[in-house]
């Protein structure tokens, strides 16, 4: 298993390439959470924003004595106000992810863990809120990236993994990371709920090579990872072009639930690099603003 | 068995299984190979979707191919297959099989019959009658039907001597198969001749070269043996053995040796170390592995020196080495046995074979006690007269248990200056002596005897006597050994036996020497020599017992037979070996006549070739299994488990001697390095402070005061901490003290029993007399229960702990209490009067008793100041300086023992001397 510290180091590199990632802030003004989102007025922040004449009222501690002694007048500092967004991350550990088709390859929940550490690197390092799935609530700083590579890190034991936004912080922005082979109907209603919520995000599908190519022949026991589902077949070869379709037809599925929702749908082979899913994936948070 | 041109099968109906081989094609195609098992996770898209066919994948065809191959093989294997097989046999007529049946055949006898039975067997088959004629146990030749002949071949045996070739040949014409063992004996050509003018005449030979074992030869330390070969042939080592019983009785080898036969060589000669003790125990050599008696070499009294013991009566005499009584008998023994020098207790206890007492008179009865019993136990006593025996009273009115006769006073001369007469000669020897058959010289003659009384048992105990028939030897038997006695000196003063060749040739037969040649006929004379165990012509050995004696004359002169077998010969106590092959023996190579066909016994050109075929399958499926796990696509990881298991096995786990050993810390290595004093801890954090504070100031007195420089105490927890490095611990008593656990008993019994002592303090002699019901008396009580402590007793004023060091009274600590207890003197123990104390020299008291708070009054600071007051004023630092005073006389009655308590006798001993 990936131990956290060496995933957070290489989401890390994978991350600094990137400008800090920060979520476009589509209705900030509902969203009242303190980020790095200036809101281009004075109000609760760290950015300086004016000094400004002391009025009746204020405080005579707000007042900033080094510019104030430079004159006549005294002087309050204000600082920008600023907003932070939540973004909320689930990335698929189930057990369907820890599977790599080639020595070399990467398995898919390696290169998903990776993607989805790298993408709360980029929004922490952008100053937003970061969940992970139900298992974080959104917050800020370092300290939850090693709370999150640490949760990332966890495998799981059932065999498909359903999509979980529980927080469901109206407004946020979503990124759910999966190989959706599983049931599509629960990630159905957890886009609707989310949709209905003005959660909006983008639908990474990792896939490995063999999952798209399906390079099989002869009798062969299909068994998914835990064992629990198998599937028996004399010539393997022959089942190649009705389980292509099949693998089309899911991603139609997903695409149209995204049409639906206003979500965006990517793909990624764990054969690419993870820069290129990255690359995708800050588009789509970027672009969707 | 069924021929195919060169090949032929031993079951041919087995090649119809090749028949089954069609099926087995379809059937093992309608099989599909085993599924590969592959961990997918789309498979939830996989669900559902039905195969196109229901014909599975096929197995591969080269895999198919492989697995006919490997049944094909299995089948043709076990059908038996045979290349060339044995067809021979065309004769007709009767068949006479001459067996040669000696030891040189004896090796690969069982392959030379079980290779002679399918022969008769398939004369029988051919309708020809049969005899076998062995030329070692030659019998009338009748010819039998083959059956009746084959059923009497396991009674066969080869026999340990020569074959004989005066045999009565049957009439008529018959053919003749002669199995010979491959050696020229004479005789050999002319019934060859005699066999061919009857018939066709074939001889069998085998590959097999006989190997004997020459006689050995020993030299010094040493013994030399070889072997040789019949004929020479490639490099070849053999091991020899020497076999023999070992103390208890078992036989055991007792030596090997390795003879190395280079190429083209026909002897091998190697030298096996044996000791003279282990030498007299070899029974036989044999060459490991070889049955056959030519391969074995019973041993015998050549090969054993025995070992005798020379004591003369007249040590303090200043003589030549010529009048010396015992110089002939050295000479004479020396080369053949092992002599004994020294006093006669030390000589028994080396139990020699004899023990000869030159001159002898009087032995102290306690070595005549031990004497009489050596010779009850089969030793062998040979004592000679001279001056002394001569003089003396012994055995004059009554018979002396050591001598077998009884003796006149004084003795004869005969012959000399001062004598009438003419020295004596030597009678013949009677037929009852040991001595018999020997030759009579004409210059042995006697010039003085001692004389035997006459008795009724005199005339049996002669052996030897002189021509007026008084005796020269006599001898008695006593429990398992005997007496002899010669009636004049081993020295040549009295006879000129010493000096004959007879002397040697007497000392043989009695077997005080024993000779490392054969003997020949002349010495052998007169004598009979019953077998004690006899060779087959296996090389085994049997009982001889029921064997008829040999003559002795017969011994070594008679060819080998049914009456005198190759085997170990004894009389009178010797033994002779006779064996088969001798130093004269000589080993030839048989040459027939060219007419004759020689032909090997075993057709070498017949080859099974089953073998060959099941060892192709098993491989064929060996590459199958390979095959269907690389089908299987599980090929990876058997392998894998394979080359792990072999792995594991085959590394072996690194480890390192020292790592077993405990790490000693280093305050025990200097605990132990210097005196050092420890207190117990008891779980009272003041006292135990003070304990050690106590030792402290103990220590320092010691160190100011004394020669013993002790280390910085210490504090030992029982149950943790080693005892050992400590010569004394102080242990306080309270009531509250826990007791200590089994183990910790264990350590402090061991403790108590190696040397160490433990000073008890109840501390509480200030309330209490020691023995009444305080806290810390019953404390005290409950927690010495366990150890192994002896009677105790309260200090008496002689024990040497009032002296040790200072001169003391009392042992007060804080308190002065006389009641200190310590371990009991022996009952017995008395004073001696005039003497200041009792004689008590053994032991440490392993405890002391007490309760005067001696830690109190030991106790310093750091400083060197005192902790606690003692008593008032002066008399309480007195009473400390007393307490001090304890203390070091304990520690050096712990560390000096009772070295005080024998110093002490020293001015009383000074007085008693009268100085």
């Amino acid at each position: 298993m990936t131990e956290a510290p060496h995933l957070r180091s290489r989401a890390e590199v994978l991350a600094a390439a990137y400008p800090p990632l920060l979520a476009s802030a589509e209705r900030l003004a509902a969203n009242v959470q303190l980020g790095d989102h200036g809101r281009k007025r004075a109000g609760a922040g760290e950015a300086f924003w004016q000094y400004r004449q002391l009025q009746t009222g204020d405080d005579a501690r707000m007042i900033d004595w080094r510019r104030s002694a430079r004159g006549e007048e005294q002087f309050i500092k204000q600082r920008e106000w600023q907003i932070a967004q939540s973004a909320l991350l689930w990335v698929d550990q189930a057990s369907s992810m820890n599977f790599a088709s080639a020595q070399g390859l990467p398995s898919k929940a390696d290169r998903a863990r990776l993607i989805g550490m790298a993408t709360a690197v980029l929004l922490v390092r952008g100053g937003e809120r970061v969940a992970l799935g139900a298992v974080l609530p959104p917050r800020r700083g370092t300290g939850q990236l090693e709370r999150i590579a640490g949760a990332l890190v966890q495998d799981r034991p059932d065999d498909y993994g359903v999509p979980d936004l529980s927080p469901m912080v109206p407004n946020s922005r979503a990124l759910i990371v999966s190989d959706f082979l599983g049931d599509i109907e629960p990630l159905k209603k957890v886009l609707t709920r989310a949709a209905g919520r003005g959660i909006r995000g983008a639908l990474l599908q990792v896939l490995d090579p063999a999952e798209e190519e399906f390079p099989f022949r002869g009798r062969t026991i299909f068994e998914s990872m835990s064992g629990g589902v198998r599937h028996e077949t004399l010539r393997a070869d022959t089942l190649r072009e009705r389980y292509l379709s099949r693998l089309a037809e899911r991603k139609a599925e997903l695409a149209d639930v995204a049409l639906q929702t206003g979500w965006m749908v990517g793909h990624h082979h764990t054969s690419e690099t993870a820069q290129g899913a990255l690359l995708w994936v800050y588009q789509a948070v970027q672009g969707s603003t | 068995m069924a021929v195919f041109g060169a090949l032929g099968f031993a079951a041919p109906w087995l090649l119809a299984g090749l028949l089954a081989l069609p099926v087995l094609w379809f059937l093992l195609r309608a099989v599909p190979p085993a599924p590969v098992r592959r961990k997918f996770p789309a498979v939830s898209l996989l669900l559902g979707l039905k195969d196109d066919e229901h014909q599975s994948d096929k197995t591969p065809w080269w895999l198919l191919l492989l697995r006919m191959l490997a049944v094909a093989a299995v089948i043709i294997g076990l059908a038996g297959p045979v290349l060339n097989p044995d067809s021979r046999q065309n004769g007709r007529g009767p068949l006479l099989v001459v067996l040669d049946a000696t030891w040189a055949s004896a090796a690969d006898w069982r392959g030379r019959i079980a290779r002679l039975e399918p022969m008769l067997a398939e004369a029988g088959r051919n309708g020809r009658s049969v005899a076998v004629l062995s030329l070692t146990a030659p019998a009338q030749v009748t010819f039998q039907d083959a059956s009746a002949v084959i059923e009497g071949l396991p009674g066969l045996v080869p026999a340990p001597w020569s074959p004989r070739f005066d045999v009565v040949l049957p009439d008529g014409n018959f053919e003749t198969w002669w199995l010979s063992d491959g050696l020229e004996y004479e005789g050999r050509g002319t019934l060859a001749e005699d066999l061919a003018a009857r018939g066709n005449l074939t001889v069998f030979e085998t590959g097999r070269t006989p190997v004997v074992l020459r006689t050995p030869l020993a030299e010094g330390g040493e013994v030399a043996l070889t072997a040789e070969r019949l004929r020479p042939g490639a490099a070849e080592e053999m091991q020899i053995s020497a076999l023999g019983p070992d103390p208890s009785g078992v036989e055991r080898v007792l030596g090997t040796a390795t003879a190395q036969f280079e190429a083209g060589a026909t002897e091998a000669t190697t030298n096996m170390d044996l000791p003279t003790e282990l030498r007299a125990r070899v029974g036989r050599f044999a060459i490991d592995g070889l049955r056959s008696a030519g391969a074995v070499t019973l041993t015998d009294d050549r090969m054993q020196r025995r070992e005798v013991a020379l004591i003369d009566g007249g040590r303090d005499r200043e003589a030549i080495d010529l009048l010396s009584p015992l110089h002939y008998l050295r000479q004479a023994l020396e080369p053949t046995a092992d002599l004994l020098d020294g006093s006669l207790e030390d000589i028994l206890l080396a139990n020699p074979d004899s023990i000869i007492l030159a001159d002898v008179a009087r032995l102290a009865p306690q070595e005549e006690e031990q004497l009489l019993e050596w010779i009850e136990g089969g030793g062998q006593l040979v004592r000679f007269a001279g001056p002394r025996l001569a003089a003396s009273d012994v055995s004059r009115d009554a018979e002396d248990p050591l001598l077998p006769v009884r003796l006149r006073a004084g003795g004869r001369s005969v012959g000399g200056a001062m004598s009438w007469g003419d020295p004596k000669t030597l009678a013949p020897f009677p037929d009852s002596s040991p001595f018999v058959g020997l030759a009579l010289p004409d210059d042995v003659d006697v010039t003085s005897q001692v004389m035997a009384q006459p008795d009724p048992t005199l005339s049996e105990r002669v052996i030897a006597s002189l021509a007026d028939g008084t005796p020269l030897v006599t001898r008695k038997a006593h429990g398992a050994g005997q007496i002899v006695l010669f009636h004049v000196t081993a020295n040549a003063e009295w006879s000129s036996l010493p000096l004959s060749g007879l002397f040697v040739q007497m000392l043989e037969r009695l077997s005080i020497s024993s000779r490392t040649e054969r003997p020949d006929a002349a010495q052998l004379e007169g004598t009979t020599w019953q077998p004690a165990q006899v060779l087959d012509g296996f090389g085994r050995l049997q009982s001889g017992d029921s064997l008829p004696g040999v003559a002795g004359t017969n011994l070594f002169e008679r060819p080998l037979g049914t009456d005198l077998r190759p085997g170990l010969y004894e009389s009178e106590g010797r033994r002779l070996s006779r064996n088969l092959i001798e130093e004269d023996t000589i080993l030839a190579p048989v040459v027939w006549p060219a007419s004759v066909t020689v032909q090997p016994l075993v057709a070498p050109d017949s080859q099974p070739l089953g073998g060959v075929f099941l060892t192709l399958a098993a491989l064929l499926l060996t590459a199958d299994l390979l095959a269907s796990l690389a089908v299987g696509g599980r090929l990876r990881r058997g392998v894998a488990a394979t080359l792990a298991g072999l792995f594991i096995l085959s590394v072996p786990v690194e480890t390192r001697a020292q790592e077993d050993m405990p790490s000693v810390p280093d305050d025990q290595i200097l605990a132990a390095g210097e005196v050092t004093f420890a207190n117990i801890l008891t779980g009272d954090a003041t006292l135990d402070a003070l304990s050690l504070a106590a030792m402290r100031g103990l220590s320092r007195t010691l160190f100011d005061r004394t020669s013993v420089e002790p280390s910085e105490p210490r504090s030992v927890d029982l149950e943790r901490d080693e005892l050992a490095f400590y010569p004394l611990l102080y242990w306080p008593i309270t009531p509250e003290q826990q007791r200590p656990s089994d183990a910790a008993y264990a350590k402090l019994n061991e403790y108590l029993r190696g040397g160490g002592m433990v000073l008890f303090d109840t501390r509480d002699a200030d309330t209490s007399r020691f023995g009444a019901n305080s806290p810390e008396g019953q404390k005290l009580r409950e927690l010495a229960a366990p150890l192994d402590i002896p009677p105790l007793e309260p200090i008496p004023e002689d024990h040497v702990l009032t002296r040790a060091f200072y001169l003391l009274q009392d042992f007060p600590g804080r308190y002065s209490s006389r009641d200190v207890w310590v371990e009991a003197a022996p009952e017995d123990a008395i004073q001696i009067e005039g003497m200041p104390f009792r004689d008590l020299n053994d032991g440490v008291t392993p405890v002391v008793v007490g309760g005067n708070d001696w830690a109190s009054a030991w106790a310093i600071d750091d400083a060197g100041y005192s902790l606690r007051t003692v008593g008032r004023g002066y008399t309480g630092e007195r009473q400390r300086e007393m307490a001090f005073r304890f203390g070091v006389n304990l520690v050096m009655h712990v560390l000096t023992g009772n070295y005080k308590s024998d110093q002490v006798h020293v001015p009383a001993l000074l007085d008693r001397l009268g100085q």
